[in-house]
């Protein structure tokens, strides 16, 4: 076990050395930890772009026949909001939290394939670049730039050159491609570290939930990615080789990129919300202080929704005019994925039941997901049934549905799960106060936009226009989603306020700050390179409690 | 904490998991099963949707020749495996080599089938849409086993300076494992392209 002097000599010895060094370390990094922290951080920059292009549609839609961009801008804004949000934020910061904890929580020193990490961010890190390459080199040899435009999913024919002229699309289409290489590598490396790496004893009934959801998490990148990858090299070879694919002029069908695109559209829902159930499931026992209710029912829910969430993509596709079968199948197929998820909500509420509840500001986090969670998933059966879809198809009601499902289930978790794993990552404990100033702006700003995002919708708003006529009982209602967005701009400065003041004067946080019961705890904070200096073995699924309580350990039970 | 971990004395610690290089390759070997799963639906779902000629049934010819060669090298990868887990690596360099041959004999098939249909009967990827999925779908997999030479050749190029031993079989093996993943997908596609497409 490594001991506290030699942890304080190894970062004096960093502290001293010339940044230029320093920075020579992280970019040659092959250590899950600092990859982790270089997904999260790149991720966090990416949110910050992505918030200011949603802060300009907004401001934007502040009151009728506003003028604050053009249309033109306007179209960019909402491809690149939803482009950056879906894969170069959420994904990353999934993925770098998976990559920070998984070895520390399996008990391992590495991912399986350190090199084909560091790879798989660079990838990312650099389509995420491309992107936004774009608003410089989009336009090619006349030196005005423009950023994509054709809608985060780009149905054809509208990215067909005749109609996307210049180069704005093909800079979407390598950056998706690019980073979705990125993420398959990515996802290999979880199976593999997952299936090849678990400490002594830790079976897969042992193993921490956080560790089985990303394993399917993983599974699911890999079967979803890739159908995208295909679609996107189809898209090239139409406007590079002159194919014709999803040319409707040479026989060719618009409605199959429809199908391709959400096949992986989908599945890359439970691709982000999984990891996002992890972290809820890692939170809500440690701060009500019991073990997690119904362990193999929760695994089993999560390779349920895996397996649903592979069948169910047409529902994207109700408005477009399938046949009845189709519809009929894609209806019961939706719905059925709420038993498998409302199951994992049960289970939640029963670990908390009779627990002893820590309100600390990642419990917070986690208890607004779950309400938050049940909302989004209430309006997602509501929208499952094609005749009722038909109605609010592309109005503000499905972009406020998949919003609460986005930023009140995902983004509120992936917060909490920042607090929860700062004293682990940054060795300094975050400061409550400004946490829970956090968690309130962020929940009221929340609920103002998307809550008030609803009526609008089913007032028949449509989505991704640019302004709207006055006087159709859409304007109050405008103004409130507008002004909630602000109280939700300053709650993230306060986040990023407090993540830099406690990372440079925070309280050292100690090696186990919340008495939790899986192996990262068990590690000094911030942990060694080698993470364990001895590997450890586990009897049951919280391996410290065991260490802390040797009169009454897990095992005993399991 | 600065206690040590947890030791327990079980005789349950007799702890084996798969090999990382074959679990991985299998990860990969899935994600590109579905690249190749929306190719081929792509495909089927586009024959005889071609507004223009020339039809597959004018120009294809089954490449029976070249078929023959590709499926054989997945028995010679396997040999050469064996051998090498044998440690005859005399034995491994040749039926390594072979490997690479039959490979290569593949790939100039597609060439040749291909210059064909371009000089001969003026199908491009342009030209309609069972241009657009054949060269799209058939060149997805020639890539495929051109990655595959490439690997294939570097192992020989190792092997024949002397630095490929028994114990690198197990590294051999994955490499093996994509090389029977390219040939099963052609499987696939000669069934989709030369028999339903026709």
């Amino acid at each position: 076990m490594v001991s506290t002097d030699s942890i304080s000599t190894l970062r004096a010895d960093i502290a001293s050395r010339p940044f230029v060094a320093k920075l020579h370390d992280w970019v040659t990094t092959v250590d899950h930890k600092r990859l982790g922290i270089l997904y999260i951080v790149y991720a966090l920059v990416f949110l910050l772009i992505g918030g200011i292009e949603a802060t300009i549609m907004r401001i934007q839609l502040i009151r009728p026949h506003n003028n604050f961009v053009s249309p033109s801008v306007f179209n960019q804004m909402f491809t690149m909001h939803g482009t950056t949000m879906i894969f170069f934020v959420a994904m990353p910061i999934l993925f770098g939290f998976a990559n920070y904890l998984i070895p520390l929580m399996i008990g391992a020193r590495d991912m399986a394939f350190p090199r084909l990490n560091a790879l798989s961010f660079w990838l990312t890190a650099f389509g995420g670049i491309l992107l936004y390459f774009s608003f410089l080199g989009a336009n090619g040899l006349y030196g005005a730039g423009s950023a994509p435009d054709v809608g985060w999913f780009a149905y054809a024919p509208l990215t067909s050159q005749t109609f996307s002229r210049g180069h704005s699309t093909d800079f979407w289409i390598l950056a998706l491609l690019v980073s979705g290489f990125g993420s398959i590598g990515t996802a290999i490396n979880i199976v593999a570290t997952i299936a090849c790496m678990r400490c002594p004893g830790m079976t897969l009934g042992k193993m921490p939930l956080l560790g089985w959801l990303n394993l399917v998490m993983a599974v699911l990148v890999i079967l979803a990615v890739s159908p995208l990858s295909a679609a996107q090299i189809m898209l090239l070879v139409d406007r590079y080789l002159g194919g014709h694919f999803f040319d409707t002029q040479a026989g060719g069908s618009a409605v199959i990129w429809m199908h391709f695109f959400w096949i992986f559209g989908h599945p890359e829902v439970y691709v982000l919300v999984i990891p996002a159930f992890a972290f809820a499931s890692e939170i809500i026992p440690v701060f009500s202080r019991k073990a997690i209710f119904g362990y193999p029912v929760m695994v089993a829910a999560t390779v349920c929704i895996a397996f649903i969430g592979m069948s169910v993509w047409a529902h994207h596709m109700f408005t477009v005019g399938m046949n009845s079968n189709a519809n009929t199948f894609f209806v019961l197929s939706t719905m059925a994925i709420a038993v498998p998820t409302g199951i994992k909500i049960f289970n939640w509420l029963a670990t908390m039941w009779g627990g002893k509840i820590h309100f600390k500001t990642p419990m917070l986090f986690a208890i607004a997901f779950l309400f938050q969670f049940l909302v989004a998933g209430l309006t997602g059966i509501m929208l499952s049934a094609a005749p009722f879809d038909w109605q609010l198809g592309n109005s503000y009601f499905v972009v406020a549905h998949f919003h609460y499902v986005i930023v009140g289930g995902i983004l509120f978790t992936t917060f909490g799960a920042f607090y929860y794993w700062f004293p682990k990552m940054s060795g300094k404990m975050y400061n409550e106060t400004l946490g829970k100033l956090h968690f309130w702006l962020f929940l009221i700003g929340f609920h103002l936009t998307f809550d008030f995002m609803h009526i609008p919708g089913l007032l028949g708003m449509p989505r991704r226009i640019y302004t709207y006529e006055p006087g159709r009982g859409w304007d109050t209602f405008n103004l409130i989603v507008t002004i909630g967005v602000f109280f939700q701009g300053a709650g993230i400065l306060v986040f990023v306020a407090n993540l830099l003041w406690s990372y440079f004067h925070g309280e050292t946080a100690g090696s186990d700050p919340w008495d939790a019961w899986t192996l990262e705890w068990s590690t000094s904070s911030p942990p060694p390179t080698y993470n364990f200096a001895t590997i450890p073995e586990v009897r049951s699924r919280r391996p410290l409690w065991d260490r802390k309580h040797p009169e009454d350990p897990d095992w005993k039970y399991e | 904490m600065s206690t040590p971990p947890t030791v327990i004395s079980d005789a349950h610690l007799t702890w084996e998991h798969p090999s990382r290089g074959r679990v991985g390759m299998l990860c990969l070997i899935s994600a590109e099963s579905a690249i190749f799963t929306i190719f081929v639906v792509a495909y089927l779902f586009y024959i005889g949707r071609s507004l223009t000629g020339p039809a597959p049934k004018d120009v294809l010819h089954v490449p029976v020749f070249f078929t023959v060669c590709l499926l054989s090298s997945s028995l010679t990868i396997h040999f050469a495996v064996k051998s090498l887990k044998n440690t005859k690596v005399g034995a491994f360099a040749l039926w390594w080599f072979l490997t690479l041959t039959l490979g290569t004999f593949f790939l100039a098939g597609t060439a040749r089938e291909w210059r064909h249909l371009i000089y001969d009967e003026g199908l491009t990827i342009q030209t309609n849409l069972f241009g657009t999925t054949y060269y799209s779908l058939v060149g997805l997999h020639a890539f495929h086993v051109t990655v595959g030479l490439v690997a294939i050749t570097t192992v020989l190029l190792f092997a024949l300076l002397g630095y490929v031993r028994q114990e690198h079989a197990e590294r051999v093996d994955v490499l093996a494992l994509y090389w029977h993943f390219v040939d099963a997908v052609w499987v696939v596609v000669f069934t989709v392209v030369y028999v339903i497409g026709r």
